[in-house]
């Protein structure tokens, strides 16, 4: 883990994504710069097709951008080959999706035991770890439902001890509230929160739900392929506002 | 990943069960029409392998199959017995006649004349009466499902007569013998008595049955035979091939069957690829998100071979167990159904299902292989 929350765990420099070519280009990133920092929220927002979801997928190591440099654990992403972007995120991050995305014929301990099963850890030990983060998250007694039989909220927590149980650096999260009601959105914020904060760790979040926004430590603001502003809150609660080229 | 990719295919019932239909039907259907054929062509050489006693059938040269009898002359017998390395030399008739029962109907009957000295030749099973009630004036032994086609409903009773050439034949013994690809009766007398049975023509003798004599390979003596008389002499093994081989050049029953077998593979294929590809597409996003987590696309690849081995495994397994409950029915006493499952066709029958899966496979793979991890973003 990174010990100095003053140093950000991810950077981003000048990124850019073009999609397609010739006459079909289409502009995503124009050039982000964005450093996440460990023991932090940091949001994405910004009107659909603003480029937050690309922008998260760079993050993550899922897309590699077209120029730019992201240095993730001192690692320059976009230099990493296919394969080891993948064992990147194998280790290093965790991922909360829109629609929980669980395996619908895979228990709740199950679907949590899957990172850690395509680390290679045998079923048992998987299972036992998962179940031990489930208890922590108040879903002991639903460890043997299906998804199915579980509510959003609930999915959703499934869903986050599955992103959690391999020990990430970076926990990111796609529109983790949408499908949730604003209650339950509340609660799995503050999970999210006090996940960022005990384990020092990074959370980006992609999000449109304005309810949520009082969670960030920093709030990235997108509009076409640019963060047009960037609030960060300070442990001692005073903002600093920039904007980005 | 095994158990993942397992209750991830088992999870999906409808799907899961419509992959093992579509290729236990392939199997049952590639295994099944094979076997029929094997029966059949079986069917075409029985009266070969029921001919026991003798390792060299001696014919005319131009012979194509068992049928196709062309007489030889009873000189033919002697330059066979003369052929040194032959131990010893019999006649057989074999020939088609017509049998009149006593209702005055007629039946197109198989009649085979064995030595009247040894008796070589004759049925390997009785099941009522002795080969040797065949010295008898009149004496035939008749098989066990031509009496049936010809008295159905009748229990086999030594004793009844019927005419043959206007001469009276006399059931001395029931026999089993190997089904006819004709499914004409089976009828067993003497030589000289078979001759009394059939129109007079100038040369009557079909085959002639002959053995080495000890210490001479049966090939050796074969070559030997069709050196100095000019005949054909092979083992009855060879001539069974002959005959099969016959009927699978002249005949379309070869065709037939592999255009149901080709069916059958291609239904099967279009049924579990199709359902299969289905399964995988429905799951895309698991894909993607497993991707997203860092799953390899070889572990994926893995994933979805093993999903298509079990479910080729299972649907072999029905598919084998259905044709070999419908050969069982096929062969059970009182049916005419052709139906032999050899060896062959049930490794065929699996090399088969092997494709189906690998194909059915390949189309899952390559979608998986191509799915970005980003789509689990996309709403």
């Amino acid at each position: 883990m990174n010990g100095d929350k003053s140093k950000p765990l991810i950077s981003c420099h000048d990124v850019k994504k073009i999609y397609g070519s010739g006459n079909a280009e289409v502009h995503a990133l124009r050039g982000v710069n964005l450093d996440v920092y460990p023991g932090e929220i940091t949001m994405l927002v910004g009107p659909s097709g603003c480029g937050k979801t690309t922008l998260l997928s760079v993050i993550a190591g899922i897309l590699k951008p077209t120029s730019g440099s992201v240095v993730a654990l001192g690692s320059e992403l976009t230099k990493l080959t296919s394969w080891r972007r993948t064992n990147f995120r194998r280790t290093n991050v965790g991922f909360v999706f829109q629609q929980f995305n669980l395996l619908p014929a895979l228990t709740a301990a199950e679907n949590a035991a899957v990172p850690l099963v395509i680390q290679g850890y045998t079923k048992r030990a998987a299972l036992a770890e998962s179940r031990k983060l489930l208890t922590q998250m108040g879903m002991g007694d639903r460890m043997s439902n299906l998804p199915g039989q579980l509510s959003g909220g609930q999915q959703q927590r499934v869903a986050i001890a599955r992103a959690l149980v391999h020990h990430p650096h970076l926990l990111v999260c796609d529109e983790p509230t949408s499908a949730l009601d604003a209650k339950t959105g509340h609660t799995i914020l503050e999970i999210l929160r006090s996940i960022a904060i005990e384990g020092d760790r990074a959370v980006v979040i992609v999000t449109h739900d304005s309810r949520i926004f009082e969670f960030a430590d920093t709030l990235a603001r997108m509009d076409d392929g640019h963060i047009v502003s960037l609030e960060r809150e300070h442990r001692g609660h005073e903002k600093e506002e920039a904007l980005s080229a | 990943m095994s158990w993942i990719a397992l209750k991830m295919l088992t999870g999906n019932r409808g799907k899961y069960l419509g992959i093992i239909l579509g290729i236990a039907f392939a199997s049952l259907l590639i295994a099944q029409q094979a076997s029929i054929f094997c029966g059949l062509m079986l069917q075409t050489s029985g009266q070969i392998r029921d001919i026991q006693g003798a390792s060299i059938w001696v014919m005319d040269p131009n012979v194509q199959f068992s049928d196709d009898v062309k007489p030889l002359s009873e000189n033919d017998l002697y330059r066979v017995r003369g052929v040194s390395g032959v131990s010893w030399a019999v006649r057989l008739y074999k020939g088609l006649t017509r049998s009149r029962l006593e209702d005055g109907n007629f039946q197109q009957t198989i009649l085979l004349g064995l030595d009247d000295a040894t008796l070589v030749g004759a049925p390997p099973k009785m099941i009522k009466g002795s080969v040797f009630d065949l010295r008898k004036p009149d004496a035939v032994i008749m098989d066990l499902e031509g009496y049936q086609l010809l008295w159905p409903g009748e229990e086999p009773l030594v004793g009844k007569r019927f005419e043959m050439n206007d001469h009276v034949a006399e059931i001395v013994g029931i026999c089993k013998a190997s089904r006819t690809f004709q499914t004409f009766p089976v009828v067993y007398t003497r030589y000289t008595q078979a001759l009394d049975f059939v129109p007079p023509e100038r040369k009557v003798l079909s085959f002639i049955l002959a053995e080495p004599s000890e210490g001479l390979s049966v090939d050796e003596v074969c070559k030997r035979i069709q050196t100095q008389t000019g005949m054909r002499a092979m083992t009855g093994t060879q001539f069974e091939w002959v005959t099969m081989k016959y009927f699978m050049q002249k005949t379309g029953i070869p065709f037939n069957f592999g255009i149901t077998v080709a069916l059958g593979f291609i239904v099967g294929t279009a049924i579990a690829a199709q359902t299969f590809y289905l399964f995988t597409i429905e799951n895309i996003k698991q894909y993607g998100a497993l991707k997203a987590m860092g799953a390899g696309n070889w572990t994926l690849m893995g994933m979805i071979l093993l999903q298509a081995m079990l479910v080729s495994l299972i649907g072999f397994g029905l598919g084998i167990g259905a044709a070999t409950w419908f050969g069982k029915i096929a062969t059970a006493p009182g049916s005419r159904l052709a139906f032999y499952m050899a060896p062959e066709v049930f490794v065929g029958t699996g090399l088969a299902v092997g494709v189906i899966s690998i194909l059915s496979s390949l189309l899952s793979m390559q979608r998986v292989m191509v799915v970005e991890p980003a789509v689990v973003f996309q709403g």
